[in-house]
């Protein structure tokens, strides 16, 4: 769906549900996940249809994942780190209350 | 335009006595404010609840108790015809205690209320830390956690739905319902009254029913009762929707069937102010963490302050004119829970032009007597 205009320098890895991908540092994890296949990135509480990162400045809560097992993560606030793990989330989350 | 009967107010109480009366044959019109009034039913927490409620007042007690009795009925009926679900469950309500201190307190507090009440089987029962725990087994609560009072009959709703589906059968029964008509003034004649509204549209019925909220002590001096009314504000705050957690309603803690937690509420004396503090989202998040630790991981999505509609003993006023026979004067803060009664009893008692006995003790003749000495 998206993909770099350029080849990043320094590029770091994290790993989107298991799988490595490729970041450059300082870009947020919501555009990681927009150039991760299948592109949806959670799917919604109430009716579970998918969802991806969309208005990528803090205000739709389009782009929830779970990062390094913290769930509801703004992702298109959060800034990659190198060895993050990002989960897609699915439906409602779940406490470990 | 001429009606039998008009409503000044739709919010929860007002759209509900004119549900009440358009289902018994009435044609009535509601006149409803503007988007910026203050809006307690839009504010509000959405329980359906007994338990603590009613202190030194058993008539209220007795009220509330018909009126949540009355509510699966309530539901049935006005879901079927809207086909809008209300979300309501009855399956029962927690009030949460804090230490040992605090179990005793709880069980005093609704110990009395039962004797208010008389000599009927008692509607809650404590429950220890063990018992809450096997209630609800996926909460793991904070350490002072020592108990929760159990009400069998409390129960809840969502009460924006509430308030659609009101609407909604205000309509399906012939009434109307007419919003940025705030009333100017109310005119008595000999055949009923004179409504006029801002930009100075009128409109006549033979009975009137004042249920407009904070707005109600203005609109009832021109009926001759002076109605003593109060806001106080709540603040409340709302997390992200997350996995059935909570079994049960809790008096500040209720999950909704999205899955969101609602977070409740606070009670302050600052006069027409619907600003949120921060104090408060504070009070309220400390207040929730202490119960259950672990929801200090929740997001919070929202946060809202809303104003009740307070009389000075905090119970509800229900009177008629006695100088303007047919207009009526209806309000309380708990609009949710007395929903049922406010679509059931108070029609029937403005179309017999009578209140009834039950009702006596609401008369606001009860804030006009003087304190002893």
């Amino acid at each position: 769906m998206f993909r770099k205009l350029h080849e990043p320098e320094g590029a770091i890895t994290v790993y989107v549900d298991g799988i490595a991908a490729s970041a450059e540092p300082g870009e947020s994890i919501a555009a990681v996940l927009l150039r991760a296949a299948p592109h949806w990135s959670r799917t919604t509480p109430v009716t579970q249809s998918k969802r991806a990162p969309y208005c990528m400045m803090g205000v739709c809560f389009e782009c929830l994942a779970i990062v390094d097992g913290i769930a509801s993560v703004q992702t298109c606030l959060t800034l990659v780190r190198d060895g993050m793990r990002i989960e897609r989330q699915h439906g409602k989350r779940s406490l470990s209350a | 335009m001429q009606s039998d009967a008009i409503v000044i107010g739709a919010g929860t109480v007002g759209a509900a006595v004119a549900y009440g009366l358009a289902r018994r044959g009435l044609s009535v019109l509601v006149l409803d404010g503007d988007d910026g009034d203050y809006r307690a039913a839009r504010a509000n927490f959405g329980l359906v609840w007994l338990q603590g409620k009613g202190m030194n007042m058993p008539a209220y007690q007795q009220l509330t108790r018909r009126s949540v009795d009355l509510w699966p009925e309530f539901d049935a009926e006005l879901s079927a015809l809207t086909g809008i679900d209300l979300q309501y469950e009855h399956d029962g309500g927690l009030a949460f205690c804090f230490g040992e201190d605090g179990f005793e307190q709880r069980r005093l507090h609704l110990q009395r209320l039962h004797n208010q009440l008389g000599s009927e089987d008692p509607d809650h029962e404590m429950l220890d830390r063990g018992t809450l725990e096997k209630l609800a087994p996926k909460v793991r609560f904070g350490a002072d956690v020592s108990g929760a009072s159990f009400g069998r009959r409390d129960g809840h709703a969502n009460p924006l739905k509430l308030l659609a589906a009101l609407h909604a059968g205000i309509l399906r029964h012939g009434g109307v319902l007419r919003s940025h008509s705030a009333v100017d003034k109310i005119v008595p004649g000999t055949q009923g009254f004179t409504i006029e509204i801002q930009g100075g549209d009128r409109f006549s019925a033979t009975r009137l029913v004042i249920a407009a909220g904070l707005g109600s002590a203005t609109l009832a001096e021109q009926v001759g009762l002076h109605v003593p009314l109060r806001p106080q504000r709540g603040q409340v705050l709302v997390t992200e929707r997350v996995d059935p957690l909570l079994p049960l309603p809790a008096s500040g803690l209720r999950q909704t069937r999205e899955g969101t937690l609602m977070i409740g509420a606070t009670q302050e004396e600052t006069g027409f102010n619907t600003t949120t503090t921060s104090e408060a989202a504070a009070h309220l998040g400390h207040k929730t963490v202490r119960l259950v630790p672990a929801l200090a991981e929740l997001t919070l999505v929202r946060h809202w302050a809303g104003l009740r509609v307070m009389t000075p003993d905090s119970y509800p006023v229900y009177v008629q004119s006695p100088t303007y026979p047919g207009a009526f004067v209806t309000l309380c803060h708990s609009g949710v829970t007395l929903a049922s009664t406010h679509a059931t009893v108070i029609p029937d008692a403005i179309i017999a032009g009578r209140l009834p006995s039950i009702l006596d003790p609401f008369h606001h003749r009860r804030f006009d007597v003087p304190k002893a000495a």
